[in-house]
C-alpha cells in the first residue's frame, strides 16, 4: 500500500503570486481548469497502489476544506488535510503528523511539492525506489542551465549508480546543473533521520546559551537539513527525468504552465471533462489546445487559442479574441475584445473593444533546459519589468481601453488606459 | 473672377501621405484638399485658377485638368524654379494676374472652411483699398501672428506670437488683392504676410474681413483630423443629407456609397470613409480618415487615425493616438499601433506601443 503527501505551504507563503493569490489560496489556482495541486493528486490516483492522500500545510481549514470534500468525491479515495499549528518546514510538518503517514504501515509514501507542474511519473519513480532497497529516499531530477541552477536545490549524482553524492540547496555558486524537482518517494524508515534531526535541534534550543530560540525544534527544512545529510550515504537516490517540470512561483508561470499542462493532457486522459471541446457542441473557432469549462457560455464568433483556459460562468461575447490566457470564472468578456498574455480574475469585466495584453515572460525557448526566470516586479532601474498581465478579482476594465503589462489589485473600476503600472 | 492658390512643395507636414500623392490631391472628407477650395471659387464666379507650385507633379496637372473640364474652368499651373514664398508666386503670375484690373483671390492650399468668397468680394469692394485679408478667431494666439485692425477694419498692425493679449484674431490666409497689389512684391522668394502686408497696413491699403464659422489649416495629420472634426459638424448644419444614416453609425459620418460596412459595427462620431472601402464585421472608427481602397478585418478599433489608400488592417487590431498609415501599408492580425507614422508599403507584424516613424 502507498500513500502521498502534497506540500500545500500556506498563506504566508506564494506572495509572489499576488495578487492571484489574494483571493484563492495558491495551490487551488486553476491551470488547464483544474485546481494547482488537482494535477498531484490526477497522478497519484493513477497508482493502483495508492489509499490515501495526504495535503500538509497552514492555510486555515475552511480554505482547504470544501476543495478535499470535492476531491473525495470525483476521486473516491481518502484525501485529508492536516493543517500545521505554524509553519512548520518542508520536513518538520511531515514529521508531524508522522503517526497519520505511517497509519495503515504504507510500503513507501510520496511527497510531492505543491508549487511545481510537471508530468508526475510516479510510478517509474516508486520502480525506481524499490532497485535500492536500501534507499530512504528517491527524487526526481531534471536538468537547468548552469545560471539558472543556483535558483534550485542542486545534486551530484554517481551516473553508475544513481546515488546522490552531494546536495546543496540554492548555492551561490555553481555546483551541479542537476536539480530536485520536488517529487519525491521515502520510506518509513525517514521518519529516524528526521527525528534525529529533531533531537540534535531540541537538545541545541535547551541549552542556556543558545541565542537562535526563534527557531523552533519543530521548524525543519527538508531540502537543507535532511536531504543535505543523507547525501552520500548510499540512502539518497536520484531518477532522472527530461519531461517538462517547473514551478508556479509567480504569476507570470502560470500561463507557462496552463500551455504545458493542456499538452500534456493531450496525450494522457484525465477524469475530468476534455480538451479542446466543449461537451459535444462545436462553440467556437478553437486553436488548440484549450480548455473550456462546460458551464461557459461562448459567442459562436469568438476566436480561442492556443493555450487557455475558461473556467466556469464565463461569458465571451461575439468577435472576442483570446490566446495565451486564463479566464477565471464567472468573468464576462463583452464583445470584439482581445485578451492575450493575461490573467482575468473572477468576476471581472471586460468591455467592449477592449485590449488586454501581457508580455510574456516563458523560458527562453533556445537556450537548453532553461526554466523560468521569475523575475521580480520591478527591474535595477526601478521600471516594472514587463510580464503578463492580471486582473484580480472583480475589476472591471471600461470598453475601449488598453491594458497594457499590468497588474490591477482586486475589486477595481478601472476609468481608463492603463500601461505599464500596477493599480492598487 | 481670378483666383491664385499657393500649393508650395512637397508637403512634408502631411507625410507619409504625401510620398504617394501631392497634397493637394489627398483627400480631405473624401474630397482633394484643392478641391474644396476650387469649387468654392467656381461658386463665386471665379472662372481662371492659377495654381503656384513649386515642384512638377504630372499626376496633379493631369487629374485636375479632368476636373477643371467638368467644372468648366481653367487651371493654369505657374511653375516655381525655386520656391518663392507666400509672395514671390504673385510675381510669377503678375503677367496672368494684370491681365485685368479686377481684384484677384489668394489663398493658401491648406486651409478648410465655409469659405465667404462672395461675401469677401463684396466687403472688398465697399472697401476700396488695395487688399483684404480674411482673419479668423482662435483660441490661443499666442501660437500665431495675429493681426491688429480699427473700428472700421483697417489693419493696423501685425505681431507675431504674441506673448501678452493683443488680439484673437489670426491671418487666415485668404486673401482678395487689388492688381496694384503687384507693384509692391518682387520676383524673389518674400512672404506676404512678413513684406508684403506691413507695408499695405502703413498705408491704409489693407482691411480686414472677419470670417464667420470654423477655420482650420489642416497641412498635418493632427490638425487634418481637427478640421474633419469640423467640417461635418459644419455639414450637419450646412447639408447633412449627405452624411451617413446607416446602422451603427454615430454623430456624424461621411460614407463613401461604393464602400461596404459589415454587421455590427461603430462607425462614428467624425469619421470619413472612402470609395471602395470595406469594412468587416465588428470593427469600431472613431475620428479618423479612411481613404480609398482600405480594407479593414473584423473587430478592429481605430481613433484618431489616417488610414492612407489601399492600407489592409488585420482583425483585432488597436491603433490610435494619430496614427497615420501611408498608402499600401498591411497590418497583421492583433497588433497595436499608438501613434505611429507609417511609410507606404509597409507590413507591420508587431506592435508600436509608442509613437514612432517606421521606415
Amino acid at each position: 500500500m502507498l500513500k502521498a503527501v502534497i506540500l500545500i505551504g500556506g498563506p504566508q507563503k506564494g506572495t509572489r503570486f499576488r495578487p492571484l493569490s489574494l483571493d484563492i489560496p495558491k495551490p487551488l489556482f486553476p491551470v488547464a481548469g483544474l485546481p494547482l495541486i488537482q494535477h498531484h493528486i490526477e497522478a497519484c490516483i493513477l497508482l493502483e497502489n495508492l489509499k490515501e492522500i495526504l495535503l500538509i500545510g497552514f492555510y486555515a481549514d475552511d480554505q482547504i476544506k470544501p476543495f478535499v470534500n470535492k476531491m473525495q468525491r470525483i476521486y473516491n479515495i481518502s484525501i485529508k488535510y492536516l493543517q500545521e499549528f505554524t509553519a512548520l518546514g518542508t520536513a518538520g510538518g511531515l514529521f508531524h503528523f508522522r503517526d497519520q503517514i505511517r497509519c495503515g504501515n504504507p510500503d513507501a509514501f510520496f511527497v510531492l511539492n505543491g508549487d511545481v507542474c510537471a508530468d508526475f511519473q510516479l510510478d517509474s519513480l516508486y520502480n525506481f525506489h524499490k532497485t535500492n532497497p536500501k534507499a530512504l529516499v528517491s527524487v526526481m531530477y531534471t536538468e537547468a542551465n548552469k545560471q539558472q541552477s543556483l535558483n534550485f536545490g542542486c545534486m551530484v549524482i554517481d551516473r553508475k549508480t544513481n546515488e546522490v553524492t552531494h546536495y546543496v540547496e540554492k548555492p551561490s555558486s555553481y555546483v551541479s546543473a542537476f536539480i530536485n524537482c520536488g517529487v519525491y518517494v521515502f520510506s518509513l524508515d525517514i521518519f529516524q533521520t528526521i527525528g534525529e534531526v529533531f533531537a540534535t535541534k531540541q537538545n541545541d534550543l535547551s541549552k542556556p546559551d543558545c541565542g537562535n530560540g526563534n527557531k523552533e525544534a519543530s521548524h525543519i527544512q527538508l531540502e537543507k537539513e535532511i536531504l543535505a545529510r543523507l547525501a552520500a550515504s548510499k540512502k539518497f537516490f536520484g531518477m532522472h527525468v527530461n519531461t517538462w517540470w517547473s514551478q508556479l512561483k509567480t504569476a507570470g508561470s502560470a500561463i507557462y504552465a496552463n500551455r504545458h499542462y493542456l499538452e500534456l493532457y493531450k496525450t494522457k486522459p484525465r477524469r475530468t471533462s476534455n480538451l479542446n471541446e466543449k461537451g459535444d457542441e462545436v462553440c467556437c473557432t478553437l486553436h488548440p489546445d484549450v480548455y473550456i469549462d462546460p458551464t461557459a457560455v461562448i459567442d459562436q464568433s469568438a476566436v480561442i487559442g492556443p493555450n487557455v483556459s475558461i473556467g466556469p460562468g464565463v461569458f465571451i461575447g461575439a468577435g472576442v479574441r483570446i490566446h495565451e490566457s486564463i479566464i477565471l470564472a464567472n468573468a464576462v468578456i463583452e464583445d470584439h475584445s482581445l485578451v492575450l498574455h493575461s490573467i482575468i480574475g473572477t468576476n471581472s469585466r471586460v468591455g467592449k473593444w477592449a485590449r488586454v495584453e501581457g508580455t510574456p515572460t516563458d523560458p527562453d525557448p533556445n537556450k537548453p533546459f532553461a526554466k523560468m526566470e521569475n523575475l521580480s516586479l520591478f527591474n535595477r532601474n526601478g521600471r516594472l519589468n514587463p510580464s503578463i498581465t492580471i486582473l484580480g478579482c472583480g475589476v472591471s476594465v471600461p470598453s475601449e481601453t488598453i491594458l497594457l503589462n499590468s497588474i490591477v489589485l482586486p475589486n477595481k473600476d478601472l476609468t481608463r488606459s492603463i500601461k505599464n503600472e500596477i493599480i492598487l | 473672377m481670378r483666383a491664385l492658390i499657393l500649393v508650395g512643395g512637397y508637403g512634408t507636414r502631411l507625410r507619409p501621405l504625401t510620398l504617394s500623392r501631392p497634397k493637394p490631391l489627398v483627400e480631405f472628407a473624401n474630397k482633394p484638399i484643392l478641391m474644396h477650395q476650387i469649387e468654392a471659387l467656381v461658386e463665386a464666379g471665379v472662372t481662371e485658377v492659377i495654381l503656384a507650385v513649386s515642384y512638377r507633379a504630372e499626376q496633379m496637372e493631369q487629374e485636375l485638368t479632368v476636373e477643371a473640364t467638368k467644372l468648366g474652368i481653367k487651371i493654369i499651373f505657374s511653375h516655381e524654379s525655386e520656391p518663392l514664398g507666400t509672395a514671390g508666386p504673385l510675381a510669377l503670375a503678375k503677367k496672368l494676374l494684370e491681365d485685368s484690373d479686377k481684384p484677384f483671390f489668394v489663398l493658401n492650399s491648406d486651409i478648410i472652411c465655409d469659405f465667404p468668397f462672395k461675401e469677401l468680394a463684396k466687403f472688398h469692394e465697399m472697401k476700396g483699398r488695395e487688399g483684404t485679408i480674411v482673419v479668423t478667431k482662435v483660441e490661443e494666439p499666442s501660437k500665431y501672428g495675429v493681426v491688429v485692425y480699427d473700428d472700421n477694419n483697417y489693419v493696423e498692425s501685425f505681431v507675431e506670437k504674441p506673448q501678452e493679449f493683443i488680439s484673437n484674431k489670426i491671418n487666415a490666409g485668404l486673401y482678395i488683392l487689388n492688381p496694384a497689389v503687384l507693384k509692391r512684391i518682387e520676383l524673389r522668394p518674400t512672404s506676404i504676410e512678413k513684406e508684403v502686408f506691413p507695408g499695405m497696413a502703413k498705408d491704409k491699403q489693407l482691411c480686414a474681413f472677419e470670417l464667420e464659422g470654423f477655420w482650420m489649416d489642416v497641412g498635418q495629420p493632427k490638425d487634418f483630423l481637427t478640421g474633419m472634426c469640423l467640417y461635418l459638424k459644419y455639414l450637419r448644419t450646412k447639408n447633412p443629407s449627405i452624411l451617413y444614416k446607416g446602422p451603427g453609425v454615430v454623430g456624424n459620418v461621411l460614407v463613401d456609397p461604393t464602400s461596404k460596412i459589415g454587421k455590427n459595427c461603430q462607425i462614428g462620431p467624425n469619421v470619413t470613409i472612402g470609395p471602395g472601402v470595406i469594412i468587416e464585421d465588428g470593427v469600431c472608427v472613431k475620428r479618423s480618415t479612411v481613404l480609398r481602397d482600405v480594407k479593414i478585418k473584423s473587430n478592429s478599433w481605430l481613433e484618431s487615425c489616417i488610414i492612407g489608400w489601399r492600407c489592409s488592417v488585420g482583425r483585432w487590431v488597436r491603433m490610435e493616438g494619430i496614427t497615420v498609415l501611408g498608402e499600401d501599408v498591411i497590418v497583421t492580425d492583433e497588433t497595436y499601433i499608438n501613434g505611429g507614422q507609417v511609410l507606404p508599403h509597409k507590413n507591420i507584424v508587431s506592435s508600436v506601443p509608442d509613437p514612432q516613424i517606421i521606415m
